[in-house]
């Protein structure tokens, strides 16, 4: 009989924090100005300059710590790993290796097999390191500093999940409530989240671990459940070969769905660590503590369940309205200007999720304003626009932020409420389609759809269909 | 009185009251410069022109009234270790021989907005590792006294400006004894202040959790007026102290009674030379009869002290050295194939043997397997220093020992058996692991002519008492000058150069 084999996972996961400065100078953390720009000599690693820690870093730190149940190092340390590399100015990079600022914390995850904790070790905080461009025309390699410095958190679970289904949830888990703090966007793709998995298989009833693997260079959800599911394969393999699973660090590559080993834990190298006597303790007092908890948002499951209660939404909706903190604020700010919460959730779920989908970007990309989609739904609902006409102003509010009224003004939009014009076109189609009255009074019901059709489209589209239809009705009786 | 035997405080008083101006001063250092520095080699750098052009612009703000303080338009020397924007700051290493930095460290930020004129950077051990200046990739510096000998280290070329009058004060550091080792040596006086006293941003690193700036200076006076002017709190720093208590001026009288002087016994056994021992009680002596009280005590541990502090500087050196890598600035080897060939070859063409040593010494101490039985080990060490420092100190006001055990070694002894040289740290070690301030103030001299220096030390932020013992001590005695110095003056009063 063949063996069956579980597979057994843990994540270390790296966070960018938003804050607006670096974790120990006063440069800027924002993304994409010319090289070298966002630096100073403490993240260039000059000669005698020294590192002061931004507190914000701090406190975003605890604030994911708190929200993932972990416990608060009250007295926490930066160490220095040390290992030389280019694009690491100061060839240490200042990290937490003894007394990290979070332990043993868990978040629940649930999959379609029902609940399940996952065990958090320990969160530590670390500064990111900078980049190298290899310039393959003039065959040498430059380094950019302005991302060295920013701020990182580092989440790493215990090797408590047994799928991707498992990792994704948990990684959505992790990414929800970070963003609903405000500590980062998580961005995979953008490098803003950045998964590492830890990953052993052994025989279902085994209790000790198999030999397990590091996997890198992942960069969407869906890549992280391919290079499992490949990784998993790997190794049972090499297991019913009678081969041994090699403890190593291998680099996912998604385009050929394998992953390269990297290097071997040989190759490990020995960080040297020690506590960075340029930085004092971090000291965490009660009051530091309550004023961080203090600030803590409503996070998903509470936003749901009021959803449900305060509005009388749907599971369905308030579920999906909360999957993303930017919604989630959308829908709330929308509400808050007047709108009927169903109608917003609507707007929200179908043409913007249609849009999002259609234009390949995330939730989080939205970057239309509460206002202009409270002025669409009030235009709407006062029939000053029909419902074809308001998706297609929707679509500019969606992509430009268009001020609805401005938009429909603009181009002509308003549905036409003059009765003797459309009197006087509804006349002229029916006097041109003898034919069609004719098999309306023989009883063809549908022919009255035609005249209705070239009524909406002599009219562009803007007259009000109910009034259409009510008008072309008593007309053809009539004849 | 010739300008360049003034005190720093003398000269500036003289500079504010209109007798010398700030440019005549520089000239002459830079004449005295000229003419001791290529058979003493004090300096790395002279920065003659710039110097020249500060002390016409702080000349200008002192006839204007904006620049009012003692030390304004008086000549400084900083140590090479000092980071000093636009002017080439080296450590005396290879390895930074042709760094130039973008920024100035605080300390020295904080001297040119009280008005100092930088002369020139100073000589000294490569990166602060060495008790004699002669590990300096620039060649060795010589001791004022007698050029056959070192003048200490390794702020030794600080201390033999001070004493070749080729400053009027300097700025040294202190890792292991750095400061007050080179200072006795020279015949000066230097202080090591307390453990974030004084910023060290801008001061490159060797051992971090060590390192102080300080005074190297010709008297007392100068060394508080000094002090006052670079002590502050610093942002920037994360180990700086917020201290209010840093008129440091005020504790210049000559009132000991009552002061409380402990002699540790540890200090004064085997391995001290005898008329160091003979020269420090009298001195002892000396402040009982102004009313201080001394007795002798046993502080312990003291045989620690030196594996304690080699194995944590060298650590953390071998952290801080880690960024020369030749690839960002600094020394970058001609020949390499590939990054690696590149670190390699740029760090071993660029670091001296000294550094070498310590880099391999403190990157074993922290490797794995190691950690807890080098590097932890030496940390308990530490904080059980200072606890029996803190025990000394519910007795004494003031610890009094030797600043080192011997008077200053000749050039090319030391270098050949690092051990011996190490062991010459003893009883300055301790007071960096414990972050205490100690000065040393010159109190005799042996039988060669060549200075001694005791050693005053205080619980932290007690370096108003330091500075009142040390002045009281002072006054009961003549300040002694190199005679190379003297013969100088001498011969241009003979030719009738300017008095």
């Amino acid at each position: 009989m063949a063996k069956t084999y579980e597979t057994v996972i843990g994540l270390e996961v790296h966070v960018e924090l938003a804050t607006q400065t670096k974790i120990f100078c006063s440069c800027s953390t924002a993304f994409g100005g010319a090289p070298n720009t966002h630096t100073c000599p403490v993240c260039t690693g000059m000669p005698g300059s020294l590192p002061v820690l931004n507190r914000k870093v701090v406190e975003y730190a605890m604030a994911v710590g708190m929200a993932t149940n972990c416990e608060i190092t009250r007295y926490s340390k930066f160490d220095r790993k040390n290992y030389f590399y280019p694009d690491n100015p100061q060839n240490y990079q200042i990290s937490q290796l003894y007394a990290p600022i979070c332990r043993n914390g868990f978040v629940e995850i649930e999959t379609k097999t029902g609940k399940k904790q996952i065990r958090i070790h320990e969160i530590h905080m670390e500064e990111d390191a900078g980049k190298l461009i290899h310039d393959e025309w003039e065959n040498c390699s430059l380094v950019d500093f302005n991302r060295s410095g920013v701020p990182l958190i580092e989440i790493v679970s215990e090797p408590d999940m047994r799928s991707a289904e498992e990792v994704v949830a948990y990684l959505e888990k992790l990414r929800l409530i970070i963003q609903y703090l405000g500590a980062s966007d998580c961005k995979l793709q953008e490098g803003s989240m950045r998964a590492d998995v830890n990953l052993s298989v052994r025989e279902m009833g085994t209790e000790t671990f198999g030999t397990r693997t590091e996997m890198k260079n992942l960069n969407s959800f869906k890549a992280i459940a391919r290079a499992i599911e490949g990784e998993k394969n790997r190794q049972i393999e090499l297991l019913e070969e009678g081969k041994p699973v090699i403890q190593e660090t291998r680099r996912w590559d998604d385009n050929k769905e394998y992953s390269y080993a990297m290097r071997s834990k040989e190759d490990a190298q020995d960080y040297r660590y020690f506590p960075d006597p340029d930085l004092v303790p971090i000291l965490i007092s009660e009051e530091w503590m309550a004023q961080v908890k203090a600030r803590e948002p409503e996070f998903k499951d509470a936003k749901m369940a009021r959803y449900q209660a305060e509005f009388d939404l749907p599971r369905y909706d308030a579920d999906l309205l909360t999957d993303s903190k930017k919604m989630a604020d959308l829908f709330e700010e929308t509400v808050a200007l007047g709108a009927p919460p169903k109608k917003v959730s609507n707007w929200l779920m179908v043409e913007t999720m249609r849009l999002l989908k259609e234009s390949e970007q995330e939730p989080d990309d939205l970057s239309f304003s509460a206002a202009h989609l409270a002025a669409l739904i009030a235009m709407t609902d006062a029939r000053e626009i029909n419902s074809t006409v308001a998706k297609e102003v929707f679509e500019q509010i969606f992509r430009e932020d268009a001020d609805p009224v401005e938009y429909v003004e603009k181009h002509g939009l308003k549905t036409v409420r003059d009765e003797g014009s459309l009197r006087s076109t509804i006349e002229a189609i029916i006097a041109a389609n003898p034919q069609s009255v004719a098999d309306y009074k023989s009883g063809k019901k549908k022919a009255m759809g035609f005249i209705v059709g070239q009524t909406m489209k002599a009219m562009k589209g803007k007259a009000d269909p109910a009034a259409v239809n009510q008008m072309v009705r008593e007309a053809m009786e009539k004849q | 009185m010739k300008i360049t035997a003034l005190g720093a405080v003398e000269l500036g008083k003289k500079i504010q009251a209109r007798e010398i101006s700030s440019v005549e001063a520089t000239k002459e250092v830079l004449r005295q410069i000229d003419a001791l520095d290529p058979i003493y080699h004090s300096y790395v750098t002279v920065a003659g022109e710039q110097a020249l052009e500060q002390a016409r612009a702080v000349q200008k703000a002192i006839d204007e009234g904006t620049l009012t303080g003692t030390l304004a338009g008086v000549p400084v020397a900083i140590k090479d270790n000092l980071c000093t924007r636009g002017l080439r700051t080296t450590c005396s290493s290879n390895i930074l021989s042709n760094f130039v930095p973008t920024y100035t460290a605080q300390a020295v930020v904080n001297l040119e907005k009280a008005g100092a004129v930088i002369v020139g950077k100073t000589n000294m051990d490569e990166f602060a590792m060495g008790s004699t200046t002669e590990t300096s990739f620039f060649g060795v510096t010589k001791n004022p006294w007698n050029p056959d000998h070192v003048p200490g280290g390794s702020s030794g070329g600080s201390a033999a400006a001070v004493a070749l009058e080729e400053c009027s004060y300097a700025l040294g550091s202190d890792t292991g004894g750095s400061i007050r080792q080179p200072s006795s040596f020279c015949g000066v006086v230097g202080m090591k202040p307390t453990y974030g006293t004084v910023s060290r941003y801008g001061l490159i690193a060797y051992g971090s959790s060590l390192d102080q700036i300080g005074p190297i200076s010709k008297n007392v006076t100068d060394c508080a007026a000094i002090l006052e002017a670079i002590a502050s709190y610093d942002p920037k720093d994360s180990t700086s102290v917020r201290r209010g208590d840093t008129r440091f001026t005020e504790a210049l009288t000559e009132d000991v009674k009552g002061l409380r002087i402990g002699l540790p016994r540890d200090y004064y056994g085997d391995g001290l030379d005898g008329e160091i021992r003979d020269a420090i009680q009298k001195a002892a002596k000396e402040l009982e009869k102004k009313g201080a009280v001394i007795e002798e005590f046993d502080l312990g541990l003291v045989s620690y002290a030196i594996p304690a502090y080699y194995v944590i500087a060298s650590a953390e050196a071998s952290s801080n050295l880690a960024r020369f890598d030749g690839v960002k600035y600094g020394y970058r080897a001609k020949e390499y194939d590939g990054l690696h060939s590149m670190y390699k070859k740029s760090r071993s063409e660029g670091f001296g043997a000294e550094v070498k040593r310590r880099i391999m010494l403190g990157s074993f101490v922290l490797s794995s397997g190691y950690y807890d039985a080098y590097y932890l080990k030496a940390l308990r060490t530490k904080a059980l220093m200072k606890q029996a420092f803190d025990k000394a100190f519910e007795r004494f006001d003031i610890i009094l020992a030797p600043t080192a055990p011997t008077t200053a070694p000749k050039l090319g002894e030391s270098l050949s058996d690092p051990i011996k040289m190490y062991l010459g740290d003893i009883y300055t070690i301790s007071v960096n692991l414990a972050g205490l301030p100690a000065m040393s103030v010159p109190c005799g001299t042996d039988k060669n002519g060549l200075p001694i220096g005791m050693q005053l030390i205080g619980d932290c932020f007690t370096e108003k008492k330091l500075i009142r013992a040390a002045y009281a001590f002072e006054k009961t005695r003549e300040f002694a000058r190199p005679a190379v110095v003297l013969e100088r003056e001498r011969k241009e009063r003979e030719d009738g150069k300017n008095i």
